[in-house]
């Protein structure tokens, strides 16, 4: 490992990335499930329990952004122009997810009159006034947004498992802790 | 002779008793369009506010002589606003307010005492979906012109009503204590 090229991510980079990935897939996959559910004390406690892992996905996206800012990643492995544009561009529409999503979920509980009160002790500040049609207006790209990113987190997956397996680059190394 | 000997003292006794016990049964208007009653109940830590929107107060009271007040209040429960209407439509429901068996829910007073500076203690019997429990409300009078407001607040256990009955019952989901606040516009109040 050099300080201009390293050959995997930092220990903190990867912590990061699965940590994350697994919050956001929970998240996703219940805010898909807590939307159809008949008011009751249970939906109740899913969209807070949505609520409180959505801050917390968004303050971490901001310590990984700035550790990712701060820390060179590794080279690119061989692969096309295009191939490599495409991965690129993938990460880059993530980071731009990782906050648009939750930032629009806060708005949008904000503008129906909820504002979030992390973990049920910390209070967070509205940055959009209670407005029903706002409101109205914002939900929909909450949903659009997360879709978006599913369908990004898919695309990234599903190209990492084929640099592992299909090309055998054994790419997924990277960002594998390494054994002591 | 008789007849007319006792209906002139029975004129003369009305008389008086009216002309003692008028100015403490002047009865003062609300003015409902300036007066707000509104609540704040906790979900999960996240404060929800509501209000109710139609109210009617019966209120006979001179800051001088607060041991004859009466005040009465009447609250349509299905005025409650919420932000949100499906927690609106489950307002209505026998969890919370039964409001078919309950429409509404009333305060009357059954004795005032003066703090000085305008402030009261109102006590008095609050009854909402059909229990009732005594409460202390504090009340802050300040007068402008001919009006006069009238405001303050207090909290109620929800529990202490059933308001959020089976599966609601969980304070930590809903907290029990229920943050009333109400500001009620009144003309005629004589001056404090």
């Amino acid at each position: 490992m050099t300080d201009s090229t390293p050959s995997r991510y930092t220990g903190t980079a990867i912590v990061l990335h699965w940590l994350l990935g697994l919050g956001l897939v929970t998240s996703f996959a219940l805010g898909l499930y807590m939307a159809d559910l008949p008011l009751s004390p249970q939906r109740l406690k899913l969209y807070n329990w949505h609520k409180w892992a959505g801050v917390t996905i968004l303050a971490f996206s901001f310590v990984r952004l700035a550790w990712r800012l701060m820390h060179k990643p590794p080279a690119d492995l061989p692969m096309s122009p295009v191939q490599r544009g495409a991965a690129h561009a993938a990460h880059n529409v993530l980071y731009v997810l990782f906050f648009a999503v939750p930032l629009v979920g806060w708005a949008y509980s904000s503008a129906a009159g909820f504002p979030i009160v992390a973990f049920g002790v910390l209070p967070l500040p509205d940055f959009v006034p209670v407005d029903k049609a706002l409101a109205q207006a914002i939900k929909p790209w909450h949903e659009r947004l997360a879709w978006l990113m599913a369908i990004v987190v898919l695309a990234h997956v599903a190209a990492a498992l084929k640099h592992h397996f299909i090309d055998r680059d054994n790419i997924l190394s990277r960002m594998w802790l390494q054994k002591q | 002779m008789k007849t007319s000997t006792k209906t002139y003292f029975a004129t003369v006794a009305l008389a008086l008793l009216a002309s003692t016990a008028m100015p403490a049964c002047a009865q003062q208007k609300l003015l409902p369009a300036q007066s707000e009653i509104s609540f704040t109940s906790k979900q999960m830590g996240v404060p929800v506010d509501g209000k109710f929107k139609k109210f009617d107060a019966q209120v006979a009271f001179d800051p001088k002589k607060p041991d004859a007040a009466k005040i009465a209040l009447t609250i349509d429960l299905a005025s409650a606003s919420l932000g949100a209407a499906e927690t609106e439509a489950e307002l209505a429901k026998p969890d919370w307010f039964s409001i078919k068996q309950f429409p509404q829910a009333t305060f009357e007073s059954t004795s005032v005492k003066a703090l000085g500076g305008g402030k009261f203690d109102v006590a008095g019997k609050l009854n909402i979906k059909g229990s009732s429990r005594d409460v202390i409300v504090p009340v802050a009078l300040a007068q402008a012109g001919t009006n006069t407001t009238a405001s303050g607040a207090f909290t109620i256990k929800r529990l202490d009503f059933r308001i959020g009955d089976g599966d609601w019952k969980d304070t930590s989901m809903v907290a029990n204590d229920v943050q009333v606040k109400f500001k009620l516009s009144l003309t005629g109040v004589p001056t404090l």
